[in-house]
């Protein structure tokens, strides 16, 4: 498979290091003067900018938090001045109000390139029909997609979500190669190619699946049912969007941009930096973003990072798949979900008492699933069903408007919810993805 | 006269709604109507007790979810078409019924039918006016 960029993606690691040194020195200089929250954290640290000489500095910075998002929402934390900005995205917050990020137009070029990269490593070129089935529009998945089968050249085809019987026409008649959504949505739709009967009419090669956890043996059966070869990617809005990190032909792990991103994996408990090779959480520092930097970000996300040379020739270091969260963060349907978004919508539901609940997520048929069940309390309680049926509704629609996602929500008798040394148990994931 | 009706609500689980009996039963409670609305996932159980403060009281102590509601009781001439008379009265004077079981038990020649309205107070005067006769939870006992 062909390299993008093989200037970059295969440099010495003496090179990268070089290469990630001064990026760095000029990152946290433009960020201490334009960034008020970054120049607080350092000040406290009783750091100057020309403390930080090089890589082997980054672990005296401070970190950065979701958090921070949510306190300098909306624009807050951007280093440059709006008119700058060329396009914002966001995704859900931890307590139901969305984060936002911002992108300059060389920000926008530079996650291009790590799309194309990804595109790139799966075989893609010019010659490449790009069908995009993640969604558009804030989400950062369909556009950062987009904007990377666009930069390598390929003809895209921009279905964006949903439709799934429009989705598989048009990837017979138009001939897509290579397919870009989320795994579980690959994986309903190779079962719906199996059920048409069209899999011998499909002209695709690859797949590039992403923003949601999956395993090895779903990334067999998406192979089998499709007919392709399945690549993972990995990204999060915060940082740049998909494309942070991406699969080779090799499939063992996936390549980190490292000119562009930095990758630590720190306790999560401490804060200190694991030796190579420990499982711990991912932290990222931004080294060329413009519009929204971040220093040691922590993604929350709990892997390890490979430094041995890939065969594929490519030097940057690996990240294998999150196997799991520091944080309680869900992942599903590829929305981000916090149980306290969940809370919330159920506290103002109960006239300022948080009723007890479970979330249980599940899968079925490849769909994530989600139920929401709620104690029935004083409250909430009416001698006819059309009463209850109503509370139950507006939860559902309270829940679909914060996080998008539609739940099944079941009142249940009091103290029928598990408990576990006094404290409820809020959430049940029975998916068994890692 | 308002009747008093508990309602309770019940988790679609097998042996609830024998524990709710059970408990009204060892307290001595007697029941002298009951109906059941239920969903998929659960129902709502109404009763009409000889002692509601005391049945409201040992439900709770269990942790039993419970609500006391304004409900009417309307005896009715045990014959064709009585019913319909009834309802077209409250009808003509804007009141609708939420629901509506029967009782055990005649005064008389009349069947009793519990009744719940969008408004109560408002539905017992209109029937008392238009002579409807109406019942309250001691007159059951006294068939």
């Amino acid at each position: 498979m062909a390299i993008y960029q093989k200037h970059i993606e295969c440099m010495p690691r003496q090179e990268i290091k070089k290469l990630q040194s001064e990026r760095l020195v000029w990152q946290v200089k433009r960020m201490y003067e334009n960034v008020e929250l970054f120049r607080q954290r350092m000040d406290e640290k009783g750091l100057k900018p020309e403390d930080i000489k090089g890589v082997e500095d980054l672990s005296k910075l401070p970190f950065s938090y979701k958090q921070d998002l949510r306190d300098y929402y909306p624009y807050g934390l951007f280093a440059v001045p709006m008119k700058e900005i060329k396009r914002v995205h966001a995704s859900s917050g931890t307590t139901g109000k969305q984060i936002v990020v911002g992108y300059t137009q060389k920000d926008l070029e530079m996650w291009a390139d790590c799309m194309a990269r990804q595109i790139s490593a799966t075989g893609g070129d010019e010659n490449s029909f790009v069908q995009i089935s993640y969604g558009y529009g804030l989400f950062t998945g369909g556009l950062g997609a987009h904007d990377g089968a666009t930069r390598i050249g390929a003809t895209v085809i921009p279905t964006s979500s949903g439709n799934t019987q429009r989705q598989i026409q048009t990837m017979v008649d138009f001939g897509s190669t290579i397919l870009c959504c989320t795994p579980s949505y690959a994986m309903y739709l190779g079962e719906a190619i199996e059920e048409m009967g069209v899999k011998d009419k499909l002209k695709l090669k690859a797949g590039i699946f992403g923003a949601e956890p999956w395993t090895e043996d779903m990334r067999a059966a998406i192979e089998e049912k499709l007919g392709i070869k399945a690549y993972d990617v990995y990204g999060l809005s915060e940082i740049m969007g998909p494309g942070v990190s991406y699969e080779c032909e090799e499939q063992k792990g996936m390549h980190v941009n490292e000119d562009m991103f930095i990758p630590e994996i720190i306790d999560p408990d401490t804060g200190e930096v694991l030796p190579e090779g420990e499982s711990g959480e991912l932290v990222f520092t931004t080294i060329t973003k413009e519009g929204f930097p971040l220093i040691r970000y922590r993604t929350r996300d709990i892997c390890s990072l490979n430094y041995e040379q890939c065969k594929c020739g490519r030097t940057f270091v690996r990240m294998n798949k999150p196997t799991g969260r520091s944080d309680d963060m869900l992942i599903i349907r590829g929305v981000n979900v916090f149980p306290s978004q969940i809370e919330e919508v159920l506290l103002r539901i109960g006239g300022d008492v948080t009723p007890n609940y479970q979330i249980i997520v599940g899968r079925e048929n490849n769909t994530d699933t989600l139920d929401v069940q709620v104690e029935m309390s004083d409250k909430i309680f009416a001698d006819d069903v059309k009463s209850i049926e109503l509370v139950e509704r507006k939860i559902k629609d309270q829940i679909r408007s914060v996080l998008g996602l539609g739940a099944k929500v079941t009142l249940v008798a009091p103290k029928t919810i598990q408990r576990s040394e006094g404290k409820a148990k809020r959430v049940i994931d029975t998916r068994k993805l890692h | 006269m308002l009747i008093k009706q508990v309602s309770v609500f019940l988790e679609n689980k097998s042996g609830k709604l024998s524990e709710i009996i059970s408990i009204l039963g060892e307290n001595h409670i007697d029941i002298s109507a009951l109906s059941m609305a239920d969903t998929a996932d659960y129902g709502v159980l109404r009763l009409i007790v000889d002692n509601p403060e005391k049945a409201e009281k040992v439900l709770k102590q269990q942790e039993i979810i419970v609500k006391v509601t304004n409900v009417i009781g309307v005896a009715i001439n045990d014959g064709p078409g009585d019913l319909a008379k009834i309802l077209k009265i409250l009808k003509d004077n804007s009141l609708s019924v939420e629901y509506m079981y029967a009782c055990v038990g005649k005064i008389e020649n009349s069947a009793l039918v519990v009744m719940k309205n969008n408004d109560p107070e408002k539905a017992l005067d209109i029937l008392s006016k238009e002579h409807v006769p109406t019942f309250d939870v001691k007159d059951i006992y006294r068939v």
